[in-house]
C-alpha cells in the first residue's frame, strides 16, 4: 500500500489537542506547523484494510475540522497522486 | 534511511511543499529532528551555507559526520527556526559525484593527479601568463559564499602580491547596488539598522521582494508579529505575484522599472500633504542631483563617473513636480489612489516602518538610483536609525557583505576603503607589508567587464572559486565562448561538477563549508563563526588554503607565513587591523567563537545594532540624535533621480519581458540543493511561468512546452500557470537554478552605470508554444 501524506486541519484552538491524538495512532507521522493551523500528516500503512481502518480513526477525531490528500507514493516510489 | 523512510521522507516534503503555498513562511520545526540516527549525537553551532539571512544552525555529528541539523535557539537571527534549505543542507556534503581529486586537462580530457601537482600548475601557469602579458592578464573571480578568510588572502594575493585589481565576486551580480547606494547616501556600506527592526515595525514594504522563497525565516518573524501585534501591516510591491504577494495585506503589481517614479510619486506626495520631518531634514540632510541619461553598459570598456551637485529644497520640489500620483498611473501601472496608500503609510507619524529589498532593485539598471530613492523617503520623514524605523537591503548570500563588502573583493576596493584613496592603499601596504606601488591606484575590470576581457583576450588567466558563472552571467553565450577560446587557462574551484568545472583547465577540489574553519558576515552586520566540524571530503582543501598555497609557490612567502594550525585566527588578527576604531570594529575571534555572531562596529565588548544615532551608536559625535558620519558633514544625501526606462522594451519582434530569480527550494545554480534529493524531487527542473491569458491564446497547458526566445539565445521549458507564481500579461518568469536549462543564455548584460551589476528581471522575449 501507499505511503500517503495529508494537510490536517484542526477546528480553531485544537491543534496541540489534535496534535497529541495523531501522535499516538498506529500508520501516522505527524509534522505539526510551528506558526500556523495546520498539521501534516504521513501514512503509512501495509494493506487496504489497515487504511480503511485508518482513515475511519482520522474520520472520527472530533477535534479534526478537515484534512485533504497531497500524494500518495507506492512501495516502488512511483508518485501517485 | 531505508526505501521506505525515504519514501515517507518525500510524501511529507510533499505535503510541506503544498502547506508552503498556502501558507507562505509557514515553519515546521520538528522536521528538523525527525528521523535523528541512534545514538550519541554531538551538536556545534554554525551559521547556514545558504542564503544571507546568516541563521544560527546546530549541527549534529556523529562516527566524523555531519547528520542532522536544527536551528540554534540561541541565536537572535532564527530564534531556533529553519527553512526547507537550512535543515537539509548537511546533506549537500554527501551526494556521490563530489568532487574528491583534483583534475587537470590533458589533450582536452580531465585527468586526476596530485593536489601537489595541481597546485604547481596553476602557480606555474599564473606566473608565466603574468610573464607574458602582464600582471592585468590574470584574474580572479570569488564570491558572496567565500568566507572572511577567503576572501581576505585573495585580496592580498591579488591586490597587495601580484598587483593588479583583477578581483571580483559574484556578489557584484546581486548587491553592487545596494553598495553603491548606501555609500552616495550615506557615505558607508551596508544596513543602518538590523533584524530586530522586525520586532518593531508597524508597516513593512516590500520592494520587489520575494521574502516568503528568498528570505523565508525573516518572512516567518514578520508573520508572527503580524500575528502578535493587529496594527501590523505587510504591502507587497512587486512585478508579479508571488507566495508573498498572498501573504500580504496589500499586494499592488507596478509595471518593471518603474519603480523609480512610484518612489519618486510617494516623496512628490509625502511633501504635498505636509509629511516631512523638516527638522530632521535641515538638521541631517542635503541634496544632491547628479547626471541623468546615464546608458546602460552594453558597449565593451563603458565607463561612467556621476558628478554630484547640490540643489535646494525648493529645487527638490520642483523636480518631483514631474512624479505627481495622477501622472504617473499609466507609467507605472499603479493606481494614485495605491500610491497616496504608500505615501500615508510612509508619512503617517505613528507608525514605524521597514522597507525590504533585494535582487528586484539591486538586479536593476538604474539600481543604484532606486536605492538612493527608497533612502530619499525614509529621509524625508525622518523614519530611519531607530528601532523599526529602516530602510533594509537584504543580501542574498551567506558573506556577500562579510567578504565582499567589508573585506572588499571588487576591483575597486580595499579591506578599508578604496583603492583610489592613497591613505588607505598605505594602510593596506603596511599591514599586507607590501610596497604601496603594488597597489594599483585605479579599479580596473568589474565583472561584467573581465568576462568580456576574457573574451577578447585582455585577460588569459582566471580562477573560479566558490561560484558557477557559466550558469549565472548574462548573454552567457558570449561568455562561454570567450572561455573556451585558445591561449585562455580556467583554474575552478568548487565542491560538485559543475558547466564552469566543464570549461576549467584545473579542478581543485574544495573543502566545503564545516569541513573548514572561516566566518561569514550576514545581512545585519553580524559576523559569524564556524569551526572545522568533519574532515575534509577526499583530497579536498580550503579555498583560503588553495590560495596561499599558490601565493607561496609563487613567491609571497612572507605575506602568508601562517602554518595550516593557526592561520585563521592570525588572518582575523590581520584583517581586524583594517577595521579598528569605533565606526567599523570587528568583534575579537573568542567572541566569535562562543557566540551566536557579533554585528560591527563592536564597541567596548558590545555589538551596534542601530548606526548613526548616538543612542545606539558609539561611534555618533552629536550626542543624542543622528550623525551620518560616513559623509564628511555628518548628513545623509536626498538625491534627485529621475525615471528613465530599461534599455530593452518589448517590442513587435520580442513581444514579452523577461524576470528570472530563485524559489526556495533550491540555492543558487543549485550545484548543491539539486543534489539533496528532497529538495531536487520538490522543484526538479526550471519552468516558465505565463499568465494564464497568455498560456490560453498560444495553446499551452500546465506542463506543456515553451519556446522562449530572445536576440541572444533560445531554450524550452514546460509551462506552469497558475501554481507557484503569476505573471502579469506579457511577462514571464524563469528561474535560474537549472543548469540543463539555462535562461541566461537569453538574458542581457545591460548593467548599472554607477554599481555595474547587472539587471537580470527585464529583457524582451519572444513566446511561442513549442
Amino acid at each position: 500500500m501507499p505511503v500517503k501524506s495529508y494537510l490536517v486541519f484542526p477546528h480553531i484552538g485544537k491543534k496541540k489537542a489534535l496534535s497529541d491524538i495523531l501522535v499516538d495512532m498506529s500508520w501516522c507521522e505527524i509534522l505539526p506547523a510551528e506558526n500556523e493551523e495546520l498539521i501534516v500528516l504521513v501514512t503509512d500503512t501495509e494493506n487496504e484494510k489497515e487504511e480503511e481502518k485508518c482513515l475511519n480513526s482520522l474520520n472520527a477525531i472530533p477535534e479534526l475540522d478537515h484534512y485533504t490528500l497531497v500524494s500518495g507514493f507506492e512501495e516502488n516510489s512511483k508518485k501517485v497522486n | 534511511m531505508n526505501r521506505r523512510e525515504f519514501i515517507r521522507k518525500m510524501a511529507a516534503a510533499s505535503a510541506i511543499t503544498a502547506a508552503a503555498t498556502m501558507f507562505p513562511g509557514i515553519v515546521f520545526a520538528e522536521e528538523q529532528t525527525r528521523d535523528l540516527p541512534e545514538g550519541d549525537i554531538l551538536w556545534k553551532k554554525s551559521p547556514c551555507r545558504f542564503c544571507g539571512v546568516g541563521c544560527g544552525l546546530k549541527i549534529g555529528l556523529q562516527n566524523g559526520k555531519a547528520v542532522a541539523v536544527k536551528g540554534d535557539p540561541e541565536s537572535p537571527v532564527n530564534k531556533g527556526l529553519c527553512c526547507v534549505k537550512g535543515y537539509h543542507s548537511v546533506m549537500a556534503l554527501y551526494a556521490k559525484d563530489r568532487l574528491k581529486k583534483p583534475l587537470v586537462r590533458k589533450n582536452g580530457k580531465l585527468v586526476e593527479t596530485s593536489m601537489k601537482e595541481a597546485l604547481d600548475l596553476v602557480a606555474s601557469k599564473m606566473q608565466e601568463t603574468i610573464d607574458k602579458h602582464g600582471k592585468n592578464a590574470v584574474s580572479m573571480y570569488g564570491s558572496g559564499q567565500w568566507t572572511i578568510p577567503d576572501g581576505y588572502v585573495a585580496s592580498k594575493f591579488m591586490k597587495g602580491a601580484i598587483g593588479t585589481n583583477n578581483l571580483e565576486a559574484n556578489a557584484r551580480l546581486c548587491m553592487a547596488s545596494a553598495v553603491t547606494g548606501f555609500l552616495s547616501s550615506f557615505g558607508m556600506d551596508e544596513p543602518m539598522g538590523c533584524y530586530e527592526d522586525i520586532d518593531h515595525a508597524d508597516v513593512f514594504v516590500l520592494w520587489g521582494n520575494n521574502m516568503a522563497e528568498m528570505h523565508p525565516v525573516l518572512f516567518s518573524r514578520m508573520l508572527d508579529q503580524r500575528l502578535q501585534r493587529k496594527n501590523v501591516k505587510i504591502i507587497d510591491l512587486a512585478t508579479r505575484t508571488t507566495r508573498t504577494s498572498t501573504a500580504a495585506d496589500r499586494s499592488i503589481l507596478f509595471k518593471p522599472q518603474t519603480d523609480l517614479a512610484i518612489a519618486n510619486a510617494i516623496c512628490y506626495e509625502i511633501i504635498n500633504n505636509g509629511w516631512v520631518d523638516t527638522g530632521f531634514v535641515k538638521n541631517h540632510c542635503t541634496i544632491k542631483k547628479g547626471k541623468t541619461n546615464i546608458g546602460y553598459g552594453l558597449e565593451d570598456k563603458f565607463a561612467f563617473k556621476d558628478e554630484a551637485q547640490g540643489i535646494d529644497f525648493e529645487e527638490f520640489k520642483e523636480f518631483l513636480k514631474d512624479y505627481k500620483p495622477e501622472d504617473v498611473q499609466e507609467l507605472t501601472g499603479v493606481s494614485a489612489k495605491d500610491i497616496k496608500y504608500l505615501a500615508y503609510l510612509y508619512g503617517s507619524p505613528n507608525k514605524k516602518v521597514t522597507s525590504f529589498w533585494c535582487m528586484g532593485m539591486n538586479q536593476h539598471t538604474r539600481g543604484t538610483w532606486i536605492n538612493n530613492l527608497v533612502y530619499n523617503i525614509h529621509l524625508l520623514v525622518g523614519k530611519i536609525s531607530t528601532p523599526g524605523n529602516s530602510p533594509f537591503s537584504l543580501t542574498g548570500q551567506p558573506s556577500a557583505c562579510g567578504t565582499v563588502r567589508e573585506v572588499g573583493t571588487l576591483t575597486h576596493k580595499l579591506p578599508h576603503g578604496v583603492v583610489m584613496n592613497e591613505k588607505d592603499r598605505k594602510m593596506a601596504a603596511e599591514i599586507w607589508k607590501v610596497p604601496v606601488e603594488n597597489i594599483q591606484p585605479k579599479p580596473s575590470l568589474h565583472t561584467v567587464e573581465m568576462f568580456r576581457a576574457l573574451d577578447r583576450g585582455d585577460v588569459r588567466f582566471m580562477w573560479i572559486q566558490v561560484t558557477n558563472p557559466m550558469v549565472t552571467m548574462p548573454k552567457l553565450n558570449r561568455y562561454r565562448e570567450g572561455a573556451l577560446k585558445e591561449d585562455r587557462f580556467i583554474v575552478v574551484s568548487d565542491v560538485y561538477p559543475t558547466p564552469t568545472t566543464d570549461i576549467a583547465d584545473v579542478i581543485l577540489p574544495s573543502a566545503m563549508w564545516i569541513e573548514r574553519e572561516g566566518m561569514y558576515g550576514n545581512s545585519e552586520r553580524r559576523t559569524q563563526h564556524f569551526d572545522q566540524l568533519v574532515d575534509p571530503y577526499g583530497e579536498s582543501m580550503s579555498d583560503t588554503w588553495q590560495i596561499i598555497e599558490v601565493a607561496r609557490r609563487m613567491g609571497f612567502e612572507k605575506q602568508f607565513p601562517w602554518t595550516y594550525e593557526n592561520h585563521i585566527e592570525e588572518i582575523w588578527k590581520e584583517y581586524s587591523l583594517f577595521h579598528k576604531g569605533a565606526k567599523h570594529g570587528m568583534a575579537p575571534l573568542e567572541v566569535l567563537k562562543s557566540e551566536a555572531g557579533a554585528q560591527w562596529p563592536y564597541v567596548n565588548g558590545k555589538s551596534t545594532k542601530w548606526r548613526f544615532h548616538g543612542k545606539y551608536d558609539p561611534a555618533c559625535s552629536k550626542g543624542d540624535t543622528y550623525d551620518f558620519y560616513g559623509k564628511p558633514d555628518g548628513k545623509a544625501w536626498i538625491w534627485a533621480r529621475p525615471y528613465e526606462p530599461a534599455p530593452e522594451e518589448p517590442d513587435k519582434e520580442y513581444p514579452f519581458l523577461l524576470n528570472t530569480g530563485r524559489v526556495i527550494e533550491h540555492w543558487h545554480t543549485g550545484s548543491m540543493t539539486r543534489r539533496i534529493p528532497v529538495l531536487h524531487q520538490a522543484v526538479p527542473n526550471a519552468y516558465v511561468e505565463l499568465h494564464p491569458e497568455d498560456a490560453k491564446k498560444m495553446g499551452v497547458i500546465n506542463g506543456g512546452k515553451v519556446k522562449l526566445t530572445s536576440r541572444r539565445g533560445e531554450i524550452e521549458l514546460p509551462a506552469s500557470i497558475n501554481e507557484r507564481g503569476k505573471p502579469v500579461r506579457g511577462h514571464v518568469f524563469v528561474p535560474f537554478f537549472d543548469e540543463g536549462l539555462l535562461i541566461n543564455e537569453l538574458t542581457l548584460d545591460a548593467f548599472c552605470p554607477i554599481s555595474k551589476q547587472p539587471d537580470y528581471k527585464k529583457c524582451a522575449i519572444k513566446v511561442e508554444k513549442a
